[in-house]
C-alpha cells in the first residue's frame, strides 16, 4: 500500500517538475494563437518596420517601428545610467564597504528591489516629471527621459545585487596574488576582479536590461504614450509594454488590435527569451 | 609612490558617490511617501469604499481583494513550486532534461509583466471562459510567482546535508520517506522564505491583474472565485492616471498602504531567513 | 555458515575501475576485518554490500554478490537494507532526538506503537553501551551527545531494525581512544548476534577485533586468511609490506 501511494507521489513529482517546461510552451503558443492572426492584415515586414500605429482606424495602420524606438531609446537611457552606477555600487559593496555598512547596503538594495512598479511609477509622476519639465521648459515632463531615469533604478537592484555575486566568486587567490605583488586595493579590482568577474557582471547588465524591456507600469505613467517615432530624449514616447497594457483595455476581442497587441507580445516574449538565455550562458559559463 | 594611493581615494570616492546615488533616493522615497501617506492613514479610509468617484473615502476593496488575489496565487504556486523544485533537487540527473527544466525556470522568470497579462487574457480568461475574474487573476499571477517559489525552495532543499539522505536509506527507509521526513521538514525555513517573497511579488503587479481581473470599481465585495475584484497595485495606479482631481493624500495613503504590506512581507521573509540560518542545528 | 558470497565482483565508477575480480566468503557471526591503504577500493565493497554505490550514477557492476544465497540486485532494496545496515565513519545523528534517532528505521517500517518503540530503543541502546549516559535525555536533540556517544547511538540506531550484517565504516576516525576502546567492545559483544564487517584503515584495530582479515590494494583483493596468520605470516609479501608499515 505504501509502495503504491509513494509511486502516485513520485510520478506527481515528475509532472510538476516538467511544469516549467509546460507554461512556457502554452505561453508561446497562446501568444502565437492570438498574434499570428495579425498576419491577415499585415505583414511581417510591415509590423515590425511601419512607422504608423493608429490600431483603431480604419483600416488599421500597425507598424510598431515607433514602439520599438520607444522601447529602445528609454532602454538605452537607463542601460547608460544604470550600468555605470550599478557596477560602481556592486564593487563599492563587495570590496570596499566595511562589513557592517555593507549589510545595511544590501538590505536598502533589496528594498529598491521590492518596491512595486506602480508605486515607482506614481513617485515618478509627481516628483520627476515636473522637474524635468521645469528643467528643461518642455511642455510636459512625460519623456523618455524621464522614463530612462526611473527605469535605471529598476534595474539598478539587479545588476548591483548578480555583479556583487560575481565579485564575491573570484576566487580569493587572485586578490592575495595581486596583493602579494604590490597592487593596491584599486589597482587589484579594476586590473584583476573585473575581468575575472566579467561574464558575471556581463549577465547581470543583461539581466537588468531585460527588465527594463519588460517593463510596463512605471512606464505607462511617466513617459507620454506618444506612439510616434521620437527625434529626441525630450518628447513623449511609447514602449511595446505600455502599448499592450494601454490599449487591451479598448481592444474587442478577436480584432485585429486585439491581434495585434498580441503580436506586440510575440515580440516581447522572443526578446526577453533572447537576453535570458544568453545572461543564463554567461552565468554558468562562469560557474564552470 | 603616492599616485597609485591617489588614483585609489579617487577611485574609491567615485564608487562610494555612485552607491549613495542609489541608496539615497530610495531612502527619500519611502520617506515621502510615509511622510504623505500617513496622514491619510485612519481606520475610514482602511474599512470604507471608494466614494465620490474614487476623490473620497477609502480601499476597503482593493485591499480585499488584493488579499484574494494573493492567497489564490500561492494555493496554485506553492503545491506545484514545492514539487517542481523536489525534483530537481531530490529526483534529477545532470541530463538534458533538466537543462531544459533549469533553462524554463530562468525564463519564466524573465517574461514581462504584461506579457504575462496577455497569456492570463488567452488562456483563463478567453479560452478557459474563466472571465476576468479572482480565478483567472490568481492562476495568472501564480505561474509568474513560480520562478521564485522554484528556486528559493530548491536552494533550501540543498542545503541540506547528503549523509542525513544517506543515513536515512541505510537504515531501509524509501526516497520517499527520507524526503518527507528528513530533508521537507529541515528544509521549511528556506520554503517559506520564498513563499513569502513571492507573496510579495504577487501583491505588488499591476500587469498581469489588468486584463483579467482588475475592477475600475467594485463597491460591492466579490462573492466568488468567478467575479472580479479590485486591487491595490491596479487602483493606485486608476487613481493616478484615470480619475482626475483626486486628493494627493487618498493617492499617497494608497501608495503608502501597498508600500508597507510589500516590504512588510520583504522583512518578515529576511527575518526568517536570518533567524534560522543562526539556528541551524548542524 | 556463510552469509555472504561475492563471485567475480567488478566496479567501475565511469571509467575508473574501483575493484576487479573479488572473489571471497564472509562467514556468519565472525567479525571481518578490511585493511588497505586510501583508495584501495574497501569503502567501495562496503558500500556494495547494501547497496549504498547505487546512489552514485556513474556506479556499474559485474558479478554477483549474494546474501544467504540470494542474489542481492534480486532482493526489495528497503528489505536488504534492513537486514545489512551500516555504521559511518563520521559520528551522523540524523536532526532529531535521540529516541528519535533510535526509532527512525522502525517507524519508517510503519511501527507505531509506543511501548514496541520504547522497549526496542532501550534495548539497542544497552547493546551499544549507551543506555545509562542517554536515558535521562532521550528527548534532547542527538547533537547534543558528544562524538563517542553519537557513534554508538548510530550503532544502536541500526541495530534497532533487527539487521544480520552490520557494516563498519571506518567506525572510529573521529574518535578519542576511550571512546574507540568502547566501540571496539561494543563490536566484539554483538558478533554474538550478528555478523560484521569492518573497514578501517587502522591496521593495529584490524588485529584487536577480526577473526579474519582481508587485504585490499588497489581495487584488488590480495589476501584473506584469519587474522592470526596474517599479522604473522601472511601469504603476500604486500601483505606483510603493508602491516609493517612500508607504505601506507
Amino acid at each position: 500500500m505504501r509502495k503504491f501511494k509513494e509511486f502516485i507521489i513520485e510520478k506527481l513529482i515528475l509532472f510538476c517538475g516538467l511544469a516549467s517546461i509546460l507554461f512556457v510552451v502554452l505561453i508561446f503558443l497562446f501568444l502565437l494563437k492570438e498574434g499570428l492572426a495579425v498576419l491577415k492584415t499585415v505583414s511581417p515586414f510591415g509590423f515590425l518596420s511601419g512607422k504608423s500605429w493608429y490600431p483603431i482606424s480604419d483600416p488599421p495602420q500597425l507598424g510598431i517601428l515607433p514602439l520599438i524606438l520607444g522601447s529602445l531609446m528609454v532602454t538605452a537611457g537607463a542601460a547608460l545610467i544604470s550600468i555605470p552606477i550599478g557596477v560602481a555600487c556592486a564593487v563599492y559593496i563587495a570590496e570596499v564597504a566595511p562589513a557592517k555598512t555593507k549589510e545595511i547596503l544590501k538590505a536598502g538594495i533589496e528594498l529598491l528591489a521590492a518596491i512595486p512598479s506602480v508605486v515607482l511609477g506614481f513617485i515618478g509622476m509627481v516628483t520627476l516629471v515636473p522637474l524635468i519639465k521645469n528643467l528643461f521648459h518642455l511642455p510636459t515632463g512625460l519623456t523618455a527621459l524621464s522614463g530612462s531615469i526611473m527605469l535605471a533604478f529598476m534595474a539598478m537592484p539587479t545588476i548591483v545585487s548578480i555583479a556583487e555575486d560575481a565579485l564575491y566568486s573570484v576566487p580569493k587567490s587572485y586578490k592575495e596574488g595581486a596583493f602579494a605583488l604590490g597592487a593596491t586595493h584599486w589597482e587589484t579590482i579594476w586590473r584583476v576582479m573585473l575581468p575575472a568577474a566579467s561574464s558575471g557582471i556581463l549577465a547581470a547588465v543583461m539581466l537588468g536590461i531585460g527588465r527594463v524591456i519588460g517593463e510596463t507600469m512605471a512606464v505607462m505613467m511617466i513617459t507620454g504614450n506618444a506612439a510616434v517615432i521620437p527625434n529626441s530624449i525630450l518628447v513623449p514616447v511609447r514602449t511595446l509594454t505600455a502599448t499592450i497594457a494601454a490599449e487591451m483595455g479598448e481592444a474587442v476581442v478577436g480584432s485585429e488590435h486585439f491581434f495585434a497587441l498580441f503580436a506586440v507580445g510575440i515580440v516581447l516574449f522572443i526578446i526577453s527569451f533572447f537576453i535570458n538565455v544568453t545572461a543564463d550562458l554567461f552565468l554558468h559559463k562562469r560557474q564552470s | 609612490m603616492k599616485r597609485p594611493h591617489r588614483t585609489q581615494k579617487i577611485a574609491f570616492l567615485f564608487l562610494f558617490l555612485a552607491t549613495l546615488l542609489i541608496i539615497v533616493p530610495v531612502g527619500l522615497i519611502v520617506v515621502v511617501i510615509i511622510w504623505k501617506g500617513l496622514p491619510a492613514i485612519n481606520w475610514q479610509f482602511l474599512s470604507d469604499i471608494p466614494r465620490q468617484g474614487m476623490r473620497a473615502g477609502g480601499i476597503f476593496p482593493a485591499i480585499i481583494g488584493t488579499i484574494y488575489l494573493v492567497t489564490g496565487a500561492i494555493v496554485f504556486a506553492l503545491p506545484i513550486g514545492l514539487l517542481s523544485a523536489i525534483y530537481l533537487s531530490e529526483y534529477s540527473n545532470d541530463n538534458l532534461l533538466t537543462r531544459l527544466i533549469k533553462l524554463s525556470i530562468v525564463n519564466l522568470a524573465g517574461v514581462p509583466s504584461v506579457v504575462y497579462g496577455l497569456f492570463g487574457l488567452a488562456l483563463f480568461v478567453v479560452f478557459f471562459k474563466f472571465g476576468a475574474s479572482i480565478l483567472s487573476g490568481s492562476l495568472t499571477l501564480g505561474i509568474m510567482i513560480l520562478p521564485i517559489i522554484i528556486t528559493a525552495s530548491r536552494e533550501a532543499l540543498e542545503s541540506v546535508p547528503y549523509s542525513f539522505r544517506e543515513v536515512s536509506l541505510s537504515l531501509g527507509a524509501s526516497k520517499w520517506q527520507t524526503i518527507r521526513h528528513i530533508v521537507l521538514p529541515n528544509a521549511i525555513p528556506g520554503i517559506l522564505t520564498g513563499t513569502i517573497l513571492g507573496l510579495g511579488r504577487a501583491a505588488g503587479e499591476t500587469a498581469p491583474i489588468l486584463f483579467t481581473v482588475a475592477a475600475f470599481y467594485l463597491p460591492q465585495l466579490p462573492k466568488s472565485i468567478f467575479d472580479q475584484a479590485m486591487a491595490l497595485p491596479y487602483h493606485l495606479y486608476v487613481i493616478s492616471t484615470q480619475v482626475p482631481n483626486v486628493d494627493e493624500k487618498i493617492r499617497y495613503g494608497t501608495a503608502f498602504v501597498l508600500l508597507t504590506l510589500v516590504l512588510f512581507m520583504n522583512l518578515v521573509a529576511i527575518i526568517i531567513r536570518y533567524k534560522f540560518r543562526k539556528k541551524k542545528k548542524w | 555458515m556463510v552469509k555472504f558470497e561475492i563471485h567475480d565482483l567488478n566496479i567501475w565508477f565511469g571509467s575508473v575501475h574501483a575493484v576487479k575480480e573479488v572473489n571471497v566468503e564472509i562467514q556468519s557471526n565472525e567479525i571481518l576485518s578490511i585493511i588497505g591503504p586510501s583508495n584501495s577500493g574497501k569503502t567501495t565493497f562496503l558500500r556494495t554490500l547494501n547497496r549504498l554505490n547505487d546512489l552514485n550514477t556513474s556506479y556499474k557492476m559485474t558479478g554477483a554478490v549474494e546474501l544467504e544465497r540470494e542474489n542481492i540486485c534480486g532482493i526489495d532494496i528497503e528489505i536488504l537494507r534492513r537486514k545489512v545496515g551500516m555504521v559511518f565513519a563520521l559520528p551522523l545523528p540524523l536532526p532529531l532526538s535521540v529516541f528519535d534517532n533510535v526509532a527512525y528505521g522502525l517507524r519508517m517500517q510503519g511501527e507505531r506503537r509506543k511501548k514496541r518503540l520504547e522497549e526496542k530503543v532501550e534495548e539497542v541502546l544497552q547493546r551499544a553501551y549507551l543506555w545509562e549516559e542517554v536515558k535521562d535525555r532521550l528527548s534532547e536533540s542527538a547533537f547534543k551527545l558528544s562524538g563517542g556517544q553519537q557513534q554508538r547511538l548510530c550503532i544502536a540506531r541500526t541495530l534497532a531494525v533487527e539487521p544480520d550484517v552490520v557494516l563498519f565504516d571506518e567506525p572510529c576516525s573521529g574518535l578519542d581512544p576511550i571512546s574507540t576502546a568502547k566501540v571496539e567492545e561494543a563490536m566484539l559483544k554483538l558478533k554474538q548476534k550478528y555478523t560484521i564487517v569492518l573497514v578501517t584503515n587502522n591496521v593495529k584495530q584490524a588485529a584487536r577485533v577480526g577473526d579474519r582479515t582481508a587485504f585490499f590494494l588497489n581495487g584488488e583483493l590480495i589476501e584473506t586468511n584469519g587474522t592470526d596468520k596474517i599479522f604473522t605470516a601472511p601469504d603476500d609479501k604486500r601483505t606483510n609490506d603493508y602491516i609493517i608499515g612500508k607504505f601506507g
